[in-house]
């Protein structure tokens, strides 16, 4: 046993989709409101830092300062959608809703359950993201040759960052822990994951490292080479650790919530 | 709805046998032995912390069993889970209604995790709504709820796969005596319709009012077992007679011998099929002022074998 049991294969049907289906029904019955922070969010940080900062910035590796951060903010907002999204969303329909509990009477197991959140954090992600990329596209920082590309890649990014919020959601005894996941990691990544400012500034290791053990700098390196149509062996080094780790963050999180709520 | 035919080799709804749980070191359920018929309602008594629950959240596949066997509807727990859970209806003890919907969105979303097509589900939300009086209720979000319009969705939400078996944890803790006979008395029709219901409850005129059998927990054990009024026969006699703790009482009832007694506090209870004989003699030949006689109930059987002290 050990170490292994927080990897066995999760018994997932197609049952999950309920748990989709729920989560969809909730967000849809205001879903008026849902499109407006993340609309107005990247509008922001647009008009504040692509524009504003950027005024005085003038070139990035040969690129103005707004089309160089467009795919960040894409990134960021696949990020924050599904990792809040599987954080305090999950922990309170699991915890103080009891919703989970509610569900696994009925034919569900806890397995369909915790990945039909994690799908539905990924749609957050690709309904954000999509959302983003319009804005973006709207002020021209967008080569269009493959950004439709960015969509799958949001829900993919999207199903990364759900995995890596549900394991904090397992292991967080209150909500408040939650909080040190989102200061401790979500921020800095936010800051130094090739967002705002080149990693190519900063000494060789430092970059590998970010390659290696940060999320965010591949989806951010991989939406930038889409939307600037400039793709290489980088690029696929980035999909093959999204996916990867993607799918080990799923089955970690399934079997640790398993634990927290079963065992 | 379902019927069922009574036969003489009918095998058990839910068998039980040497059924343990253990957390850690803690022992919840202590190699426990049950069946309940099909049709039957059937009641589990004990204190908290006496491992009821465990027990329902085993039969209801929820939570492994640590060691002894488990079967539902013939099927083995391990491995059958799925199939079991479509055949149970469950109304657990804590109140886990989706607050992000109205009343019947509540019932609509909950038959979809059981597969079932929209517009059956949306005629079985109705009947149920009508059934339990939520109708009126049911565009209403959860929190503008009463604690027994709760219960009763609850409880309505179990019966939306038309369960075979029905677990109730408690259905009935916290409300008025109103909501409280509405729920009897829903629960007795269904059992007409030939559901086998298992419930959990700490009252004790509930599981003497509706229940054909019941087993009485404790510490994770079975410790008395049977119809509730042969129960009361056999543990607590015909009759309590209650006087106040007195030294020439506890004199009178020795010279008596044969009648058992029980000193809590300021009152001593003693439980006898003889009142005709007790109360004169402790009237007339002891000289005790204060002397009451009542029927025997599931209450004095529950505390003279649970105990009086306080659990948690």
């Amino acid at each position: 046993m050990g170490i292994l049991s927080y990897f066995k294969q999760p018994k997932v049907t197609k049952l999950a989709w309920k748990v989709w289906q729920r989560n969809r029904d909730v967000f849809s019955k205001t879903y008026r409101v849902n499109f407006i922070p993340p609309f107005l969010e990247p509008l922001l940080y647009l008009l504040a830092l692509g524009f504003g900062l950027g005024y005085f910035v003038k070139e990035i590796e040969g690129l103005s300062y707004s089309v160089f951060i467009a795919p960040a903010l894409i990134s960021i907002s696949v990020m924050n959608s599904a990792f809040f999204e599987c954080t305090y969303g999950s922990f309170v329909r699991m915890y103080y809703q009891k919703t989970f509990a509610a569900i696994i009477a009925t034919p569900l197991n806890l397995d369909d359950v915790i990945a039909g959140e994690l799908i539905w954090g990924a749609t957050k992600s690709l309904i954000n993201g999509g959302i983003i990329l319009l804005v973006v596209s709207a002020f021209g920082l967008v080569n269009f040759s493959l950004a439709l590309l960015i969509l799958p890649l949001s829900f993919l990014g999207g199903f990364l960052f759900a995995g890596l919020g549900m394991l904090f959601t397992a292991i967080s005894p209150n909500i408040d822990s939650l909080n040190y996941p989102t200061f401790l990691l979500i921020t800095p990544m936010l800051l130094f994951s090739g967002t705002f400012f080149p990693l190519s500034i900063l000494p060789k290791a430092i970059q590998t490292l970010a390659f290696v053990a940060l999320p965010l700098t591949n989806l951010v390196s991989i939406i930038r080479g889409l939307t600037l149509n400039s793709l290489g062996w980088l690029q696929l080094f980035n999909l093959a650790w999204i996916l990867i780790f993607s799918i080990v963050l799923a089955i970690l999180s399934i079997n640790l919530m398993k634990k927290r709520l079963i065992e | 709805m379902k019927r069922f035919h009574f036969g003489v080799n009918m095998p058990p709804v839910i068998l039980a046998e040497g059924l343990t749980k253990r957390f850690g070191e803690f022992v919840a359920v202590d190699g426990i032995d049950f069946k309940v018929d099909k049709g039957e309602l059937f009641g589990f008594l004990g204190p908290n912390g006496a491992g009821k629950t465990t027990t329902m959240k085993m039969i209801q596949c929820v939570i492994p069993k640590t060691s002894g066997r488990i079967e539902i509807a013939g099927m083995k727990v391990e491995g059958h889970e799925r199939e079991i859970k479509g055949l149970l209806g469950v109304a657990p003890q804590e109140i886990n209604l989706d607050p992000d919907f109205t009343t019947i969105k509540n019932l609509l979303v909950y038959s979809r995790y059981f597969d079932i097509p929209k517009e059956e589900a949306k005629a079985r939300a109705k009947n149920l709504l009508e059934f339990m009086q939520l109708w009126d209720k049911r565009d209403v979000s959860i929190d503008k709820l009463s604690g027994g319009m709760k219960r009763r969705l609850l409880i309505a939400r179990a019966l939306v796969n038309n369960p075979q078996i029905l677990i109730l944890d408690e259905p009935t803790v916290g409300l008025d005596p109103q909501a409280r006979h509405l729920i009897w008395d829903k629960l007795k029709s269904l059992k007409l319709e030939g559901v086998t219901i298992v419930l959990t409850t700490h009252y004790m005129e509930e599981a003497a009012q509706l229940c054909d059998r019941i087993v009485i927990m404790n510490y994770g054990k079975i410790i008395a077992r049977g119809v509730p009024s042969e129960l009361v026969r056999r543990y607590a006699g015909s009759t309590v007679v209650e006087a106040v703790n007195d030294p020439k009482v506890i004199e009178c009832l020795k010279r008596m011998k044969k009648e058992e007694y029980e000193i809590v506090g300021d009152t001593i209870y003693i439980y006898t099929d003889r009142p005709r004989k007790v109360v004169p003699a402790l009237i007339n030949v002891c000289k005790i002022a204060k002397v009451a006689a009542r029927e025997a109930t599931l209450e004095d059987v529950f505390l003279k074998l649970t105990g009086r002290a306080l659990r948690e």
